[in-house]
């Protein structure tokens, strides 16, 4: 609970990285989600990807809208600033912080009900202009905090805890993200930290809109037989495409990976994504193709997971506005204010 | 049956034309035409929600005097447009004109015996002269104006001046503009006589500017230092975003060309409040404009902003309610909606500019309050002043001026060892000091979030923590009441039981009406209130004077409201004068009302 302090202290001999910090330096406070909800496996994966990418803590936001996995910016990432939002419009928040400071890392956290219900508009259009984040979709089929609700993203024909069937027809936000243009587009597990862990890395380095959607069981009303989003039903019918890792520029790469069974994509950040193949025909780089292949497997019921597509010469927002490269937020008087000269001109035309 | 209207200097001309003929920049020319010979014109748009087709009219009040409300009442009528043709004869004035295209013959039993009409055969002229249809109906446009010149004894000089100006960009056009400008003079001259209403040249107009107020605000937010706009298309609040984007393209790029600034048109306003509070979050001046539905779809950010203490500006330019209601047209109908924006109990400052000068002022004041209280800020245009030019004071802006950016912890005082508390009140004026995120490796990161929390922003539904936080919001609302503009009191010349309140757009009107029932020898004492909430000199004000009139364009007496609610007055001392018709509120209306309720019974009156 969060007046429970989390206990400092940690093994004096806890891995650092590069800065210096220790894993427990991107945790945050003590979650209050049930035991065993698969949203605190993200925010652990948040927490590794951070401190394996060797993040300064206070040069990333965390932004989420309403809901249970909108509460867990409050559990990782503590001494990052943070913003719980509105239902459903965390991403014109994130979009407004991301104009005024270009130079901070964004991370947008949101469920299935925040992203694909009420805030299914914002999503799309936070997306469609290339807005600089990395968004997580912690998708669990239901409306955890009011009990058990179907959500948006409910397959047709899945079974709530009460026995309620759902007939109406799921969205897909994988789907709707390539259509609408993000440039990084992945799908995770709760369940597979080792797969999500660099999904979430590569999307924190990816320039533009990148988006994750992460399946995260809710075992409190979505974990039962006949539901499509349980974990052993994700298991089960879970087919990743690929593997990916995320190679620091500075790192050196090793080659130890069969021919033709490895590709290689560089972003603008000089980081490698190095995807090894799972599916031998899968091309991350094709989005039109990627977009078929979701749907062919969707219709055959499995859940393609992976880094499903990413475009490596990606813009974002910023250089469609032609923003400065100094952030709007650092900005002074003598930038801001023209003077009364300036006005004297306007004030002549006006006559 | 009264002879023709004689007058120099003070009469109306009113313009009946059809949306999307062109009409609006050559009757905008014969204003300022008139402006140039020294001569003060206010000028109103009437239009219809509508892009082609429908009717528009265009009002010119000639005043040398200076009173630029609306008067009531038309002088001259130039009746361009057959749809509204028995309506615009029927509104001039006894003894009035009538302007037209007597092209086409209209039948006798169409006019009426005591104006004089004045038959110019725009048409058969535009024709003769001019074969592309575009170039008709523009040309149109230009010899009627030419041809008022001729009868108005408006110098065709300034005309052709103005001409000149208004394409220095193409100057190509500019001998084919004078062209038809003269073909109406020329015309006129040889078949009509000058009128009884004259233009004389006089020097009134002083260095004030002609302006919208749209323009002024959005002006004033980049005086202001706003570098987010997130904004969604809606009359008649749309004009202001679209100034905003051309005074930054003019005032706002760095040496390389790129953008010191960041534009969004949103997918709805929503999403436009969330973007402002999403970068007044992160230490970005932002703003949104819209009009009263806009504010409507806003309320839950407003009320996150409150409580999370968020800086924003809104530029609600108020348009007739309620629900799509009068698009196009002029009320003062959202001052609750603002005040009280949200659910729960909140409260958010109110800037009321009366002119397009103050829309500038206040609109770069909005961001330094926004800042300081680290709320939404509502500045508080309506159609009236947003959409038509006004005569104005120049723009003024002192270059000592320094932006004051509010309680801003640095690096450098939480490295000094500052203890950081978000929602804590260090200085007793309710208002805490915020961090910019980013701004400190291990200190002054917090959690902001719309549910109760700490001073230390952690969370809480702890009843006595959330009720003290609630009593600091108030006390921050009430250290608003001394940085918000002082209300403008204007004591009458003899001492009077009798005040008058009013605001906004409402004030030139209110200006002359007060000058006349003056001369009438009716004193009444003003107080033109600026902003909310509302300092104590306007609850003084009230208490001294035995009636006070509240003026203002709504049905609801919503300033009365406020007025009532926040200084729990009597209701029976404010007496409401109300104005909700959608066409601006005249100075002969104030008078008559204000009159009748005086007249009746003190019972009746006060209802």
């Amino acid at each position: 609970m969060t007046y429970i302090a989390k206990p400092q202290f940690h093994h004096p001999e806890l891995p650092r990285n590069a800065l210096g910090f220790t894993r427990r330096d991107y945790e945050g406070r003590v979650s209050t989600l049930c035991a065993g909800c698969g949203h605190d496996s993200i925010s652990a994966a948040i927490v590794q990807a951070a401190f394996e990418l060797d993040l300064e803590p206070h040069r990333l936001a965390k932004l989420s809208g309403i809901g249970c996995s909108s509460k867990t910016p409050d559990y990782f990432l503590g001494a990052s600033h943070g913003f719980n939002t509105v239902h459903g419009r965390m991403p014109s928040v994130l979009t407004g912080a991301n104009l005024a400071n270009r130079d901070l890392i964004y991370l947008g956290v949101s469920g299935d009900g925040d992203s694909a219900s009420i805030g299914l508009g914002q999503f799309a259009h936070a997306i469609r202009r290339g807005v600089n984040m990395a968004y997580i979709v912690e998708n669990n089929g239901v409306y955890g905090l009011t009990k058990g609700q179907f959500s948006a993203t409910a397959d047709a024909g899945s079974k709530s805890k009460r026995g309620i069937v759902n007939h109406d027809n799921p969205i897909d936000m994988v789907s709707l993200a390539l259509q609408l243009g993000a440039s990084y587009v992945g799908r995770g597990f709760s369940g597979d930290k080792s797969q999500l862990t660099p999904l979430i890395k590569g999307a924190i380095l990816h320039k533009g809109a990148a988006f994750i959607d992460v399946i995260s069981p809710c075992v409190a009303f979505n974990n039962h037989p006949g539901s499509t989003k349980s974990f052993d039903y994700v298991r089960e019918h879970n087919e990743a495409v690929n593997r990916l890792d995320v190679i620091l520029g500075r790192t050196p790469i090793h080659a130890d990976y069969e021919p033709g069974t490895v590709a290689e994509v560089t972003q603008h950040d000089g980081s490698v994504l190095k995807l090894r193949k799972l599916a031998a025909d899968y091309d991350a780089s094709d989005r039109n193709r990627a977009m078929a292949y979701l749907q062919e497997r969707q219709s055959a019921g499995e859940i393609v997971t992976g880094l499903l597509y990413v475009d490596p010469d990606s813009s974002d927002l910023h250089d469609h506005l032609h923003t400065a490269a100094t952030p709007l937020n650092r900005l002074g008087d003598a930038e801001l204010t023209p003077g009364s000269g300036a006005l004297d001109a306007i004030n002549a035309s006006l006559r | 049956m009264p002879g023709p209207l004689t007058a120099t200097n003070d009469f109306v001309v009113k313009f009946a034309n059809v949306n999307g003929s062109g009409s609006a920049s050559a009757n905008s020319l014969f204003a300022r035409s008139i402006l140039r010979m020294g001569v003060p014109v206010a000028a109103r748009n009437i239009f219809p929600s509508n892009i082609q087709g429908l009717p528009t009219w265009y009002e010119v009040r000639v005043c040398e005097e200076g009173w630029l409300g609306r008067r009531g009442g038309v002088d001259l009528m130039v009746a361009m447009n057959p749809q509204t043709w028995d309506r615009d004869v029927a509104e001039i004035e006894p003894g009035g004109y009538l302007f037209y295209d007597s092209t086409r013959p209209i039948p006798e039993s169409r006019f009426r015996g005591d104006v004089t009409v004045l038959g110019v055969p725009l048409t058969r002229l535009t024709n003769a002269a001019y074969s592309d249809p575009r170039q008709r109906q523009l040309f149109k446009n230009i010899i009627y104006v030419g041809a008022l010149a001729f009868l108005l004894r408006i110098d065709t000089v300034e005309i052709e001046r103005l001409l000149a100006e208004q394409f220095e960009s193409k100057p190509k056009l500019i001998p084919a503009n004078v062209e038809a400008l003269k073909m109406g003079w020329d015309w006129a001259r040889e078949n009509l006589q000058p009128l009884g209403l004259q233009v004389r040249r006089a020097d009134k107009v002083g260095d004030r500017i002609f302006v919208e107020g749209n323009y002024a605000a959005a002006l004033g937010a980049v005086y202001g230092g706003a570098t987010v706009c997130a904004w969604y298309p809606i009359t008649p609040s749309t004009s202001l975003a679209e100034a905003f984007t051309e005074h930054c393209q003019a005032l706002r790029l760095d040496a390389d060309g790129q953008a010191n600034f960041a534009i969004v048109q949103a997918e709805d306003e929503i999403a436009s409040i969330g973007m402002v509070v999403g970068a007044g979050w992160n230490g970005a001046r932002a703003f949104t404009c819209t009009s009263g539905p806009g504010v409507s779809l806003m309320q839950e950010f407003i009320g996150l902003s409150y409580f999370a203490e968020i800086p924003a500006v809104i530029f609600d330019v108020q348009r007739g309610g309620p629900s799509t209601g009068m698009p196009t047209r002029t009320q003062q109908s959202d001052i609750l909606l603002a005040a009280y924006a949200s659910h729960g109990d909140t409260k958010h400052p109110l800037l009321l500019p009366m002119d397009p000068a103050e829309c500038f002022e206040m609109g770069a004041a909005a961001f330094d309050l926004a800042d300081r209280l680290q709320s939404t800020v509502f500045v508080m245009l309506d159609l009236d002043i947003g959409m038509n030019d006004w005569l104005t004071e120049p723009f003024r802006w002192d270059d000592a001026r320094r932006l004051d950016r509010g309680k801003v912890m640095t690096a450098g005082m939480l490295e000094a060892g500052a203890d950081f508390g978000r929602y804590k009140d260090v200085d007793g004026d309710g208002i805490p000091f915020r961090t910019y995120p980013g701004t400190h490796p291990s200190k002054g990161a917090y959690f902001t979030r719309g549910t109760s929390r700490d001073p230390y922003a952690r969370y809480s539904e702890e009843g006595a923590v959330y009720q003290a936080n609630m009593l600091r919001l108030l006390k921050k609302f009430h250290t608003a009441r001394d940085l918000v503009p002082a209300p403008v009191t204007r004591a009458a010349a003899a001492p009077t039981p009798l005040g008058v309140i009013y605001y906004g757009s409402t004030t030139p009107a209110m200006d002359e009406a007060l000058a006349e029932l003056a001369g009438d020898g009716v004193h009444i004492d003003a107080m033109r209130v600026r902003a909310f909430p509302f300092p104590d000199s306007v609850y003084e004000f009230i208490a001294a004077h035995g009636r006070v009139f509240v003026v203002e364009q709504n049905r609801d007496a919503q300033l009365r409201t406020l007025l009532i609610n926040e200084g729990e007055i009597d209701p029976s001392r404010l007496t409401a004068v109300l104005h909700f018709e959608g066409a601006p509120i005249t100075a002969r209306f104030i008078i008559d009302r204000i009159s009748a309720l005086l007249a009746a019974p003190e019972r009746e009156a006060a209802e």
